[in-house]
């Protein structure tokens, strides 16, 4: 057992900064290896209004420290540089490819009397490596989920290419990144499940064996509700990433038409057909519009023989989400849209209210749900599952979390403390704002635990920790 | 085309002499005996059932020509009719007049297995009494009128007794009237109208099966369908008044299967006498003796969901259903999931009876407790059924993508639930070794996830053997012991193998089991490790046990704990051991 007591920033008149993207690029030191070409080597760089010469000596200058400190370690080589204004995360997704993210430490402006310019104060250990370096790879994850592995473009249209897909995939990609409100969750990257009872479950399957037999162009099927997954034909480490797209990028833009008032333009057109709610996420927007485009996002995915390139097609009638996904040679018609549209929308409309009433009984059955007192992030390594009480609702553009960015941080620390050693391990830690953090970790598990006790003692916390695990965490193996 | 046929005659024919001049043959339907009489009985009487038990041989006195000649039920008595006025009884000759009725009847039908008498009467005929006979009395039961086709005029007899038939289906009597094609009426064919006659209540008509053409007719029940014969186009229709048509009016019905004709029959020439090639006796005499083939009706009724319930009905189904089952090609998913659906409706049902006859058997009998234990017909299709006649088979088949095999397994899961049976672990093995097998783990982990696959001891150490090839499959096998709650001594085995001794003391701790493990399992396992601190820190908890247990520290001899006790005075020095503390 651990006891830290952390420093808390304090001070009200100050103005804080978060953290901030400063640069991100990507380069490849054998494109440009003589002296006077290395342009070559950036692929990507980002803000591009840098100036040429800078960007080559950023560039050179990682090259540099990666080289450097690879003879100290050539099989782990640097994977951050700490300087008083920021931070570097370098990452080698494939073999002499590197993916750079510098992030500005945050920092405190204090007013100055007498008219001074103010004082800044960069907070140099507020930043956590694993969460920023879990950043970058999902970066990289999220792009290869759409266009493949860089090697893979280096092969089909050699470096413009690749050039041209970078500049595209990630000058959208990276506004969307929100470096304030990374967390231990980036470091899980967990899939949220939706609980079910067997029955509905069987159905689900049912449905999902249904729709892949009479509509044999698709390869996996995925299904959520609510924003969770209940069922992936994908293997757990491509399904990890879609579901990351699909929440945190797809849904967030189609919000519930159902939910949007009667005149507004969200609200779809309703074309007589009146027999279900389904719709398209991905391809036509409306099926009935003769200029519609039968066009879907493409995915890779892996394969026995590497990786196969799919159509994504997402579908969803009220909160229910399937997403289908069909071999990319083939090419996908409007008979195979409507056909699709005809037999997945009346039965998946039905599912849908299904799964809403069987929800509502469990719950009622459950009792009413008991606003605990504590705050708690469950993850589960051997099948991504992830549960907070920590985090509101994911949107487009912030993660939403119910406590202060220390206590986030205080888990973010005993996370790491629990990377370092196999052994199952718990720690509690007592935070400046009398809040008791406690972090269990028992095979491949992981609980954190916010209580707000200030007067209670370690004996207590213990207990009360203990008595969370027993009512909710009492159908497994959860070592006290 | 053999198949074609699904109807065929019995395997074992009744043969006897045909009628002639000298020989008069009989049947009773009562007990389905042919009577050959040659010379009024003066040469021989020879009886033959459908099996060889109730054949007799005997010979009577020449009295006259012979009418009617019937034996009681165990051909304890013989009742010969010589004129149209008296019977004679052997045996026996004195009889007691019970009841009589007053009635003038046209003519009477007899149906032995419910004992109902049907009595034709007024001018036209078809003003039908019947009385029923039980222990003796005899109940006069509400009289019904058979609508006719047309009214003749002058009234004359009109109903005749050949198309009037009575017979039990699915347990219950029913009058079967052939009523015949009206050139007035414009109808297309002839019908077969069937009127329910209840023990108690009105007589009701019930159904009407359309014929579809006209001629003669022949009435057969087998396996409770109704089989009506063509004359002139040698073929047979098969009827099920359970079959619903949802395409026509209520209780009308159309032919099952298209019209074929009986599958061909040669009756073996056996003996010296010479048997004609045709049996003289019209076939409908052998009620008992039809046989429905179900295998052909597989490829006629192509409906696979109306074909269960068909099958469902019939009395030799298993192995037939069965067969269809396993026939399930690609494509049919849902036509799957109709028949599952189907058997385990009726496994449900059966299972249900079955558990209330168990209750009330061991529950304080009530009126003498008349409740029968439930009868298991073939149509209950139970788990092991279809895991030994259709699943384990169909998961090998190499023709048949695992898509689909695993779909249909988890269909056949669904449908279990579905109908709150109870799965059967060893569905679930064959789910996981099909999984398994096609190195579909993430699948197999979701499942578990959601408890699909229930939990049990033998599912727990089912997934224990995969942690190899799978290693989450350890933690998914932990949290269903944790969850059986009746396996901790599992768990400790299962934490002991891994080495993780202070988790299995924890554990064991937490379930309050701590008092009653053998605390040298738990020293080998620390003293495996080579941890000498682990070793120290466990050796040290149970010398605690020993104290508060015992009021002292050392390990009784019975724990076998010596060995571990040298062991710690060799690492620690003697001075290390707990001291027993004195009060």
């Amino acid at each position: 057992m651990l006891m830290i007591s952390p420093k808390m920033a304090s001070g009200a008149q100050d103005k804080q900064y978060t953290p901030s993207l400063l640069s991100f690029f990507i380069y490849n030191p054998t494109f440009g290896p003589r002296e006077g070409e290395e342009e070559k080597k950036i692929l990507f760089y980002h803000p591009s209004e840098i100036e040429k010469n800078e960007k080559i000596r950023n560039v050179g200058l990682c090259e540099a420290i990666v080289q450097f400190t690879r003879t100290f370690c050539p099989t782990k080589p640097a994977k951050s540089l700490h300087t008083q204004k920021n931070r570097q995360f370098f990452f080698e997704p494939e073999e002499n490819f590197w993916i750079v993210m510098v992030v500005r430490n945050p920092m405190i402006e204090k007013p100055n009397k007498d008219g001074k310019p103010p004082t800044i104060e960069y907070q140099e250990e507020e930043l956590l490596d694993t969460v920023y370096g879990a950043v970058v790879r999902q970066c990289y994850s999220m792009y290869k989920l759409f266009n493949g592995t860089f090697g893979r473009v280096m092969e089909s249209g050699g470096v413009e290419l690749l050039i041209q897909k970078l500049e595209k995939f990630f000058y959208r990609y990276l506004q969307t990144l929100h470096l304030q409100s990374c967390d231990l969750l980036d470091v899980f990257g967990g899939i949220s499940f939706f609980p079910l009872d067997k029955m509905t479950y069987l159905k689900i399957q049912s449905f999902v064996n249904r729709v892949e037999e009479s509509l044999s162009l698709i390869k996996y099927t995925a299904f959520l509700y609510n924003d969770q997954l209940i069922w992936s034909g994908l293997e757990q480490d491509d399904m990890k990433i879609l579901y990351k797209y699909l929440t945190t990028s797809l849904f967030p833009r189609h919000s519930e038409p159902e939910l949007a008032g009667r005149d507004s333009p969200l609200r779809p057109e309703v074309t007589g057909n009146l027999l279900h709610y389904g719709r398209f996420l991905t391809g036509p927007a409306n099926l009935k519009d003769p200029e519609a485009k039968f066009r879907f996002p493409k995915i890779f995915v892996s394969a026995e023989d590497g990786y196969e390139e799919l159509h994504l097609i997402v579908y969803k009638a009220m909160s229910a989400a399937a997403c289908f996904m069909i071999s990319a040679n083939v090419e996908l018609t409007r008979e195979f849209c409507e056909q699709l549209d005809g037999l997945v929308g009346p039965q998946l409309t039905l599912l849908a209210s299904d799964i809403c009433e069987q929800f509502t009984i469990n719950r009622r059955i459950s009792g009413p749900e008991k606003e605990p007192q504590f705050k708690f992030i469950y993850f589960n390594h051997m099948n991504l599952a992830e549960k907070s009480t920590i985090h509101m609702r994911k949107t487009a553009s912030v993660c939403l979390t119910s406590v202060h960015p220390d206590l986030m941080k205080i888990l973010g620390d005993i996370n790491c403390d629990f990377a370092r050693v196999d052994e199952d391990e718990e720690i509690i830690v007592k935070a400046m704002t009398d809040y008791w953090v406690v972090g269990k970790k028992s095979d491949q598990r992981e609980l954190y635990v916010i209580l707000n006790q200030k007067n209670a003692n370690l004996i207590e916390v213990n207990e009360e920790v203990k008595r969370l695990c027993a009512t909710q965490f009492n159908n497994i193996f959860f070592l006290d | 085309m053999a198949e074609e046929h699904y109807l065929e005659l019995s395997e074992n024919p009744v043969q006897f002499e045909h009628a002639s001049s000298v020989n008069n043959v009989f049947f009773d339907e009562a007990n389905k005996q042919v009577f050959a009489v040659r010379s009024g009985g003066a040469t021989g009487v020879v009886v033959k059932g459908p099996d060889d038990k109730s054949s007799v041989a005997f010979r009577m006195d020449d009295k006259g020509e012979v009418k009617c000649i019937k034996f009681s039920i165990g051909n304890k008595i013989l009742a010969v009719q010589r004129t149209s006025k008296s019977v004679v009884f052997p045996d026996k000759r004195s009889l007691k007049l019970l009841k009589s009725q007053s009635i003038n009847v046209n003519w009477y039908q007899y149906c032995p297995e419910t004992a109902v008498i049907l009595l034709s009467t007024t001018v036209q005929g078809n003003v039908l009494q019947p009385f029923a006979f039980r222990n003796g009395t005899m109940t006069r039961m509400t009289k019904f009128e058979i609508e006719l086709p047309v009214v003749p005029k002058p009234a004359k007899l009109t109903l005749s007794e050949r198309d009037i038939a009575m017979a039990t289906i699915y347990g219950q009597l029913y009058v079967m009237y052939l009523k015949h094609h009206s050139r007035t009426v414009n109808s297309p064919g002839a019908e077969v109208v069937l009127y329910h006659l209840p023990r108690e209540g009105a007589c009701k008509k019930s159904h009407v099966l359309k014929l579809n053409t006209t001629g003669k007719f022949a009435l057969n029940i087998v396996d409770n369908l109704i089989v009506v014969h063509h004359q002139s186009s040698q073929t047979s229709l098969i009827f099920d008044t359970r079959l619903k048509e949802p395409d026509c009016a209520v209780n009308t019905h159309q032919p099952v299967l298209p019209a074929r004709s009986i599958h061909p029959y040669r009756i073996p020439l056996s003996g010296p006498a010479a048997v004609p090639s045709q049996p003289p006796v019209p076939c409908q005499l052998f009620n008992g003796s039809w046989i429905v083939l179900l295998p052909p009706t597989v490829h006629l009724l192509q409906d696979k969901g109306k074909l269960m319930d068909f099958l469902l009905r019939r009395r030799d189904c298993k192995m037939v259903i069965l067969s269809v089952c396993s026939q399930s090609e690609k494509g049919s998913l849902p036509v799957v999931a109709t028949v599952f659906d189907k058997l385990n409706q009726v496994y449900k049902e059966y299972l249900e009876a079955e558990q209330s006859y168990t209750a009330m058997e061991s529950g304080p009998s009530r009126g003498g407790g008349a409740q029968k234990r439930p009868v298991r017909t073939q149509a209950v299709i139970d788990q092991s059924d279809m895991y030994t006649h259709v699943l384990s088979a169909f998961t090998e088949r190499k023709d048949v993508s695992h898509k689909f095999i695993i779909a249909v397994l988890m269909e056949y899961i669904r449908s279990l639930n579905q109908n709150q049976i109870t799965v059967q672990h060893y569905l679930y093995e064959l789910v996981i070794k099909t999984l398994v097998q096609n190195n579909l783990f993430y699948m197999l982990h979701q499942f578990l996830q959601y408890h699909v696959l229930s939990d049990s001891k033998p599912l727990a150490c089912l997934l224990l053997s995969l942690e190899s090839t799978y290693p989450p499959a350890h933690q998914l096998s932990l949290d269903m012991l944790k969850r059986l709650s009746t396996a901790n001594d599992e768990i400790v085995e299962v934490l002991l193998s891994k080495q993780q001794v202070l988790g299995a003391l924890r554990f064991i701790r937490s379930v309050g089991g701590h008092d009653n493990v053998s605390a040298r399992k738990f020293l080998d396992a620390a003293r495996q490790t080579g941890d000498q601190m682990l070793f120290y820190t466990v050796f040290r908890s149970f010398q605690q046990r020993n104290q508060r247990l015992r009021g002292n520290p050392s390990f009784n001899p019975g724990e076998h704990c010596e060995e571990h006790v040298a062991h710690f005075k060799q690492l620690f020095g003697e001075q290390a051991l707990m001291k027993p503390t004195t009060v």
